[in-house]
């Protein structure tokens, strides 16, 4: 017996041994002779369309690209980890939150040299896509795609509340009693006796669907949460974007739009933050636990792809100032560090190119950044029967865009922006004075 | 914790003598056997923790070179109201884990010595122990959601009302702290149940003999006798018990409403997303002082209890 197992001991030892002494010489050579760049993206859904660039990128210039992905704070933590100890991609897929940090430290390369020597055309991208990538006349990025929000709805529950699911192109809101909007939401309530949320009776206590969804988190800009209400009414985020140094967090537009929407949920027709529980939005909506949520376009395909539920999609209200979504688009940069900036500037150039963004829109997952190749992603979701116009027509009209705010210590603003976020949703502050002391935090932050 | 662990005390003449050194010749063969230890303890050690004292008087992003400071990280330290939260909540979190695991463990301890000496139950009482951290948290994650949880579904059979459990802010400091004391109280029961072997069974005998029932046996003789051990075992579970981070980190990250940010994580927050280096080892400096005084304060006990056997 005890033999035995030493003979087994001694041979795992050298089974190990000869494993980690053999592995490295296999293709170490290899790479030597050709460049090959790493390039990291967070979204598990795009990985297969950027792959499809990547092969296309090194057929024709035979550099070779190797992607990884890492799940959004993994990838956030993980990079600056990496700069510090030299490990980091060479491209990065990066967010407007982060980049300016990222800028600050001297960890990204200025591409505006490389941009003015291959004439790179800024003007076919949408909107202001690729201004938001310039701090200090230093550019650092070119727009890969965009994104919008808009209402998701359940089909059913719609049709079961006789709604005309063609009325929902034209819903007003307001902060004093909801407009059309707070009407559907009320109606789309249904307790557990069947009554809905406008008709007497109806138990706030035992809803068995909310009218409206909650998805927790959203920090100090409630991208999909809440910031549709508050730019509706003509609310910015800051003094000037991007770059601002003052945000408008005690503007009182702000507080009524949260005031209006808190008491939505001491009425019980928006899901409580309690009930919404740790597993987030999609088991909610998968379940039917609500009806109807405001939502970004990256995650058309959860909903237009769910076989448990079927969703479609309507444009945000109208506020007393218009219809306003925030727009935001992602960017690869290329980092500092990189031993090969000649290279990876033909791969972000790659990327930012239609050659790129039309295999990518041919995918249906994003928004590609150039105007065409998002009417090529148009076309691509309208084949699979999937009308995503909610989020394309509301960026045809400049007007109607707010974009991203954009400033240094995104991460700590919206730590203290969440905790003030969580306590209007548990009732524990009244959204004017919580937003003030927020406001005055957030300056200090940022002074 | 062998360190901590007074050995019991030998008779004066057989300690030997202070002036009784190694004969020269051993030294360096002494060194060698100790530098494995001491290259471990400088590297890992002592060298971070200088170096921790260093960058807290720094301000630091980990990406652009630490500027001297001096006390500034202390003094914004003291005015955060969010570091003293941490440590409110810290306290509490450590006050209703550890009252309510020793609890429990000496009575696991008391009854598995009483009842059944059987290394079955042993072992069973160990089991969730064994289990990661992060898997206990993952787990109880899912088993305690609003809405998918078992835990609610069985409420509901009782016809109590759903808990949001992690996600109610006034909840999730006690959920974390009993799902630990879960976790950790069969491993401290079987600590205090090896204390309870080394009393002499002689004087369960004796009291038994005066009419003691089993509540005087425990108050009087089992508790008494039991404190070396006990405060020992206290020792190193309220070390433990301050260093809460991983159900955090997968549970709460902090949240509802800053209602779980204890001071681990917060000190992770602001060094690792926030990138405030600097103040992060202010407060991780802070937090070391404060564990050395409460150890000292522990320490100073277990001397004065040290006795109580002979």
């Amino acid at each position: 017996m005890n033999r035995k197992l030493g003979a087994l001991l001694a041979l795992a030892v050298t089974l190990t041994a000869c494993g980690t002494t053999n592995e490295p010489t296999g293709d170490s050579g290899q790479a030597a002779e050709k460049v090959t760049l790493t390039y990291s993206l967070w979204d598990p859904n795009q990985l297969p369309a950027y792959q499809e660039c990547a092969n296309a990128f090194t057929a024709s210039t035979g550099i070779q690209v190797k992607i990884t992905q890492q799940g959004w704070e993994d990838y956030w933590n993980g990079l600056t980890t990496s700069l510090v100890s030299g490990t980091a991609p060479d491209v990065i897929t990066n967010h407007v939150a982060y980049y300016p940090e990222l800028a600050a430290n001297n960890q990204l390369l200025d591409i505006q040299p490389y941009v003015d020597k291959d004439k790179v055309d800024l003007s076919q991208y949408t909107g202001d896509l690729a201004s938001l990538w310039v701090k200090d006349g230093k550019r650092y990025g070119l727009p890969q795609d965009w994104d919008t929000i808009a209402l998701v709805y359940n089909v059913k529950d719609i049709t079961d509340a006789g709604v005309d699911p063609a009325g929902l192109d034209d819903l007003t809101w307001n902060p004093a009693d909801g407009g059309t909007f707070g009407a559907l939401v009320r109606k789309l309530t249904v307790d557990e006796n069947g009554k809905r949320g406008d008709e007497p009776g109806f138990d706030k206590t035992k809803v068995k669907i909310y009218g409206w969804g909650l998805e927790q988190g959203g920090g100090v800009v409630g991208q999909t949460q809440w910031s549709w209400m508050p730019l509706s009414m003509g609310f910015q985020y800051l003094d000037k974007n991007p770059f601002g140094t003052d945000y408008k967090l005690d503007d009182p537009r702000l507080a009524q739009a949260l005031t209006w929407w808190q008491d939505q949920m001491k009425a019980g027709y928006v899901m409580p933050r309690e009930e919404a529980g740790k597993l987030g939005l999609e088991p909610m909506m998968q379940t039917n636990k609500a009806a109807l949520v405001p939502d970004g376009s990256w995650r058309i395909n959860t909903w237009a792809q769910s076989t448990q539920q079927k969703f479609a999609f309507a444009p945000l209200p109208q506020g007393p100032e218009g219809r306003k979504t925030i727009i935001n688009g992602l960017a690869p940069s290329i980092t500092a560090g990189t031993k090969h900036p000649d290279q990876a500037w033909e791969w972000v150039k790659f990327l930012g190119s239609s050659a790129c963004q039309d295999l990518v829109a041919k995918k249906a997952v994003v928004f590609p950044a150039i105007k065409t190749a998002a009417a090529t992603a148009l076309e691509a979701h309208k084949s699979k029967g999937v009308d995503v116009s909610a989020f394309t027509e509301i960026a045809a009209n400049p007007a109607n865009l707010a974009y991203y705010p954009i400033t240094g210590s995104a991460n700590e603003i919206n730590t203290n922006a969440q905790a003030v976020i969580d306590e209007i949703q548990e009732f524990k502050v009244v959204p004017a004075d919580a937003l003030k002391q927020l406001d005055e935090r957030v300056a200090s932050i940022l002074k | 914790m062998t360190t901590v662990a007074a050995p019991p005390r030998r008779p004066r003449a057989a300690q030997p003598s202070r002036r009784n050194r190694l004969r020269s010749g051993d030294a360096p063969v002494a060194w060698l056997f100790l530098l494995p230890a001491l290259a471990g303890f400088v590297i890992f050690y002592l060298v971070p923790t200088v170096r921790g004292f260093w960058i807290s008087l720094t301000d630091w992003n980990l990406l652009s070179d630490p500027e001297f400071v001096g006390l500034d990280n202390y003094r914004e330290m003291l005015q955060d109201d969010k570091f003293w939260n941490a440590l409110r909540i810290t306290a509490e979190y450590v006050v209703i884990n550890i009252g309510s695991q020793t609890v429990l463990a000496l009575a696991i301890a008391v009854l598995m010595d009483r009842l059944t000496r059987s290394v079955l139950v042993r072992a069973l009482i160990v089991v969730p122990w064994l289990v990661p951290n992060v898997t206990v948290a993952v787990v109880t994650l899912f088993m305690l959601d609003r809405n998918v949880g078992f835990v609610n579904h069985v409420l509901d059979l009782f016809g109590l009302d759903p808990q949001a459990f992690y996600g109610n802010s006034d909840q999730a400091i006690p959920t974390i702290a009993l799902v630990n004391t879960w976790r950790n109280m069969g491993y401290t029961a079987l600590l205090f149940f090896a204390g309870i072997q080394m009393i002499p069974r002689s004087l369960y005998e004796a009291a038994a003999i005066d009419g003691a029932g089993e509540w005087t046996l425990f108050r009087r003789v089992t508790l008494p006798l039991l404190r070396p051990v006990m405060v020992l075992v206290l020792v190193v579970s309220i070390i433990g018990s301050f260093q809460i981070f991983d159900t955090v980190a997968v549970t709460t990250k902090g949240g509802p409403a800053d209602a779980t940010r204890v001071i681990y994580y917060y000190i992770y927050q602001k060094a690792f997303n926030e990138f405030h280096m600097g103040y992060a080892a202010a407060m991780a400096v802070a937090l070391f002082l404060i564990l050395i005084v409460l150890t000292l304060a522990q320490m100073r006990m277990l001397r004065a209890a040290d006795s109580d056997l002979r």
